[in-house]
């Protein structure tokens, strides 16, 4: 069943609820509060828990992982490939640490597995690159983040 | 007409041409920035101070963007679409009065390109072929959305069209003249006075409805939003120009900004006064005559100015007023847009020629 609204006279000459848009429009032209955020100066501020862009801790430049493999079992994208090896000061550490950001889903769930505090998700959000993102490791041990 | 006169046409040509083309990009800038303010946003404010030079790099990428003919298209009239919408654009402005006369040595320059006695009969006969523009392009681009964008164009501008004409006579009837200069002339005396201030005989105040019915069928026949129905991205992506890219894109545009420059002029002469003088200038221009600051020739040339600078506050009111309502209103369905048009301004045409009839027989 059409149900047709009830319309008062005023309605239906429609002008003095254009008249009344008019101003709604004007009144915001000119004092509006603009919501626009200018990206380059200005930034969004997010929270400090974002997920952001990955990085290995590293303390006195010896880097945190021990190769345990926690990271690359629990990761549902299967996106972190780690070769472990041994060195003369450290049992066993990795000899190359790759994340393909590609499959990442920015879970942190590797964050969370790690028992020693070694990967970690920055708040850096500006992630874009000009050739296929796999992070080495070399660019995982630079230190990004204050977490 | 000698030598002289043809100089003098073609300076004016040349400079109503060069103002009705930059009429485009200066809008197009006017309608982005005023439509992201009343959205709430800023809109483009990178290219230049307050994103002034915006148009310019608009007008570089319409140029040397790659235009494609689709394959599926009639080559002939896809090309010829945008011309004939463009150059019927460009033309109908030339009746329109921008200034007075001025004698100078001897002749008298007016400020219009062509004093046609037959006025805005003119323009309503040019702007009627730019429709074929529309029809053509959606005929031409062999596409079931241009198509109906093209039909629902003609079917619009039949209906409107009318009206729109049934309310102009009201203002032939009263000022006895379809010259524009003549019109605006008139439109100088005194209506009547209320306490010390003089009503001017403007077309707003002798033909309140007729103005209104004039300006609600010229937002269709510009194809402005609450009629923009031949384009309506909603419904039928972008109507008869969805085939249509980089410059003949361009030239469907900037015929959409000229039109609205054309029809706001008309507004502004049928029912402004024209270049009848803003209030308060002419009391400026007396005073500047009393004090003996201006005499002469240079008296003539200021007062020219004033009326030429009153035309086209009025003309830029009226086509920021496009914008502001473009901005507000929602697009009618098409069902209400022709129960609207036949049922509703129709009969208000006539009543309006009625009304005026027997406004003109009591005064």
């Amino acid at each position: 069943m059409l149900l047709k609204p009830k319309t008062s006279i005023l309605q239906k000459i429609y002008l003095p609820d254009i008249i009344i848009g008019l101003w709604i429009t004007i009144k915001n032209f000119f004092f509006g509060k603009k919501v626009t955020i200018q990206y380059p100066e200005e930034r969004r501020n997010y929270s400090s828990r974002l997920r952001g862009m990955h990085y290995i801790k590293t303390i006195n430049g010896v880097e945190n992982c021990t190769a345990c493999m926690l990271c690359p079992t629990v990761c549902p994208a299967e996106c972190i490939h780690i070769v472990a090896g041994e060195r003369p000061d450290k049992e066993k550490y990795p000899i190359s640490f790759e994340v393909d950001v590609l499959r990442c889903c920015f879970c942190g769930m590797c964050e969370e597995a790690c028992p020693k505090d070694a990967i970690k998700l920055s708040n850096i959000y500006e992630m874009s690159m000009l050739k296929r993102s796999v992070y080495e490791k070399d660019f995982l041990l630079e230190q990004r983040g204050h977490k | 007409m000698d030598f002289i006169d043809w100089i003098i046409l073609g300076i004016k040509i040349g400079a109503l041409l060069i103002a009705l083309l930059s009429v485009a990009p200066v809008m197009s800038w006017v309608e982005r920035r005023g439509s992201a303010l009343m959205q709430n946003r800023l809109g483009p404010n990178r290219v230049g101070p307050f994103g002034l030079i915006q148009p310019i790099a608009d007008a570089v990428k319409f140029m040397f963007k790659e235009d494609p003919v689709p394959g599926h298209v009639s080559k002939f009239y896809y090309v010829l679409a945008p011309l004939i919408a463009f150059i019927p654009a460009l033309t109908t402005f030339s009746v329109i009065p921008f200034a007075s006369s001025i004698e100078v040595m001897g002749r008298v320059v007016r400020f219009q390109v062509a004093d046609l006695n037959v006025g805005f009969l003119y323009i309503f006969a040019i702007a009627a072929l730019g429709i074929y523009g529309v029809v053509v392009a959606g005929w031409a681009s062999n596409n079931k959305y241009s198509l109906l964008g093209s039909v629902r164009s003609s079917s619009q501008m039949i209906s409107y069209e009318l009206s729109m004409g049934l309310s102009v006579i009201g203002v032939i009837m009263i000022f006895s003249s379809v010259n524009l200069n003549d019109i605006v002339r008139d439109q100088g005396n005194v209506l009547f006075h209320l306490g010390q201030f003089a009503i001017p005989k403007w077309g707003i105040f002798v033909q309140p409805l007729g103005f209104l019915i004039f300006l609600i069928t010229v937002f269709a026949e510009t194809n402005r939003l609450p009629f923009d129905l031949p384009e309506g991205d909603s419904e039928i992506i972008a109507g008869y120009h969805l085939e249509y890219g980089s410059m003949k894109f361009a030239m469907f545009m900037m015929a959409e900004y000229i039109n609205m420059a054309t029809v706001s002029g008309l507004l502004a002469t049928l029912y402004f006064g024209g270049w009848q003088m803003l209030p308060g200038m002419h009391t400026l221009l007396e005073s500047f005559s009393l004090s003996g600051s201006l005499s002469g020739i240079t008296y003539e040339w200021v007062r020219i100015v004033f009326e030429m600078f009153s035309f086209v506050i009025k003309v830029a009111f009226f086509m920021w007023f496009f914008v502001w309502v473009r901005w507000t209103l929602p697009r009618f369905r098409f069902d209400q847009l022709m129960g609207f048009g036949w049922k509703v301004m129709f009969p208000l045409s006539l009543v309006n020629i009625l009304l005026t009839g027997i406004f003109i027989k009591v005064m």
